[in-house]
């Protein structure tokens, strides 16, 4: 069963509000999409709606902050870090306060509201911002885990969350831990860094490369920042080329974020898959992944391409 | 009266004589709230700058954050920090930043700079006072040009809708922007029907006026479900004869000589007091 990460949000909140009185939960009137609406009817005193007022959604929850609360705003990530950006800069990342930005419908899987919906930047503009963590879930359970996360550590969070149902790619039996990448398959021919829904892509990539005699390293990236260079830089040495897949503008999100820590310590090509530098459009969210590169075909020929060179 | 009389033409001078050591900074916009900060600092609220984090502590936030002299003034006036700290206003590694730094500066509720947001932020502490059933009050401080951003809109609609009867605006209304007066820039009268329309209590009040202000301020405490909001009448660069009422001196600050004129006349005023 596909769960999506908004999903998993609008659960793991109503368990995190129930063990912490703090927390408190705001919306802009997309309380059913973004799913805070489950932690709405159980805790109504601790949801503020500010309706279609996404400046005074961040305000407000800094204003929050400042008294003890933990607050997560929400709202589509095109409208959380667009619409707001000055306000998390300045109220929220400025005065470093703890306040958890929760955006979903990130990324081109919005579908058919089309190109003014789909943020395709969200993650290039929250990277610019000192004192900003930045999180993207794989799936159902390290969505779960990392909010949990996010809500137990100090200062400001950004979780980048989806609306399309994904399969897992962890079980129950694994730990997300903040900061660090996950290597989930060995490889010493190419690595494949994937963030988010993307992740499993790049998984059944990796079983189609093996077929054709290719031994593909597999990564999530789920902390984008602070990023593992750890797990970056050696993937560097020991593979020497590195494909990134995200469903974000190859501009400034989690291959730009790579380029950076590879370029600096190890420098090997980097194949950066995503959006390349356009808005998107209406279409079913599979059209789109697939007009826009972001399948496992793409992926795969991509990896032959470059190894086979 | 007189006390809080003697101590606003205190703050005036303490502000003149860190812009002019500063070299930048905004006299017209710290003057003319003289009277607003000594008034809820000395009388009004219940803080103490001996217990600073106390959690049922009444807040300030100084929205039109640029006017941080005089807050700044204030909070070294009770005791927050030494008043000898002033002469360090925006120097590099002074923890008196150009605009209030929270991380910073002992006794400032919330970082401010960027018009709106101070207010804004005003608004999530009444709801977060609300939430944990506490009496304390919160203030915030704008300026009328500040009336120009969107957010402050939003956040007087919000606070409306949440009958934020803890929260109390108080509007520096000296008509000056940075640009030309704002019916030149951009008008943003008439200030009373609009906060009356967006379910705010609205009191008038000269802003120079401290008996304006104990009346004001009571009629804000007895004002439930409802925020309340102070449009205060006043002079930008008060105190000051150069400057009052002066575009001009929105962010431009007094030479050696001009502060010289300036305490000169500020002086000769504390004496007739």
């Amino acid at each position: 069963m596909n769960i999506a990460t908004r999903e998993s949000y609008g659960n793991i909140l109503i368990e995190l509000g129930g063990e912490n009185q703090n927390i408190v939960v705001l919306d802009a009137d997309l309380s059913k999409s973004t799913k805070t609406a489950g932690f709405a009817k159980k805790f109504p005193e601790r949801f503020i709606n500010a309706g279609i007022a996404e400046q005074n959604l961040m305000g407000m929850a800094a204003g929050l902050a400042t008294t003890g609360k933990i607050p997560f705003a929400s709202t589509f990530a095109v409208f959380a870090t667009g619409r707001a950006f000055e306000v998390i800069r300045n109220s929220i990342c400025y005065p470093n306060l703890n306040v958890k930005i929760a955006a979903t419908h990130a990324g081109l899987t919005v579908g058919e509201d089309g190109g003014s919906h789909q943020s395709i930047e969200d993650i290039a503009i929250m990277r610019s911002l000192p004192n900003m963590s930045i999180i993207v879930p794989a799936d159902d359970i390290e969505a779960r885990q990392a909010i949990r996360v996010a809500a137990n550590m100090q200062g400001p969070v950004y979780l980048r969350l989806g609306r399309l149902g994904v399969p897992n790619i962890f079980d129950s039996n694994d730990t997300f831990t903040f900061g660090k990448g996950n290597l989930l398959k060995k490889g010493e021919d190419i690595t494949i860094i994937g963030t988010g829904m993307m992740t499993h892509r790049c998984l059944e990539a990796a079983d189609q490369l093996e077929k054709a005699g290719i031994h593909a390293r597999v990564i999530n990236i789920s902390t984008i920042k602070p990023i593992d260079e750890e797990i970056i830089i050696q993937a560097a040495q020991e593979t020497k080329h590195i494909i990134t897949v995200e469903e974000h503008s190859i501009i400034g999100g989690l291959g730009s974020a790579v380029c950076d820590v590879v370029t600096n310590y190890c420098p090997v090509q980097v194949i950066k898959i995503g959006v390349n530098d356009q808005f998107g459009e209406s279409g079913t969210p599979e059209e789109l992944l697939t007009k826009h590169g972001l399948t496992s075909e793409n992926i795969y020929h991509t990896a032959k391409r470059v190894v086979n060179i | 009266m007189k006390v809080m009389k003697i101590y606003a033409n205190e703050l005036r001078m303490h502000i003149i004589n860190m812009l002019t050591e500063s070299g930048s900074g905004h006299p017209g916009g710290s003057l003319s709230a003289a009277e607003l900060l000594i008034y809820l600092y000395f009388k009004e609220m219940n803080i103490d700058s001996n217990d600073k984090d106390n959690a049922n502590r009444d807040r300030f936030i100084l929205s039109k954050g640029h006017a941080a002299p005089v807050l700044y003034g204030t909070l070294a006036m009770k005791g927050f920090f030494n008043i000898n700290e002033l002469k360090n206003l925006r120097k590099m590694g002074s923890f008196l930043q150009g605009h209030p730094d929270m991380k910073k500066v002992p006794g400032v509720d919330m970082s401010t700079g960027s018009l709106g947001q101070g207010f804004s932020a005003a608004v999530g502490v009444g709801l977060g006072c609300k939430m944990d059933k506490k009496t304390y009050r919160v203030y915030t401080l704008l300026g009328d040009g500040e009336l120009q951003e969107g957010i402050v809109w939003e956040a007087a609609m919000a606070a409306s809708h949440y009958k934020l009867d803890n929260l109390v605006a108080i509007i520096d209304n000296n008509g000056l922007q940075i640009d030309g007066t704002n019916n030149e820039v951009m008008k943003v009268n008439p200030l009373k029907e609009k906060w009356e329309s967006f379910g705010w209590k609205v009191i008038e009040i000269n802003g120079h006026c401290f008996n304006d202000m104990e009346a004001a301020f009571a009629i804000a405490k007895q004002t439930k479900g409802q925020p309340t909001v102070i449009i205060a009448k006043t002079s930008k660069g008060k105190g000051v004869s150069f400057m009052e009422d002066q575009v001009g001196w929105h962010g431009v600050v007094p030479s050696e000589a001009e502060r010289v004129r300036a305490i000169e006349e500020l002086g000769k005023a504390m004496g007739s007091l």
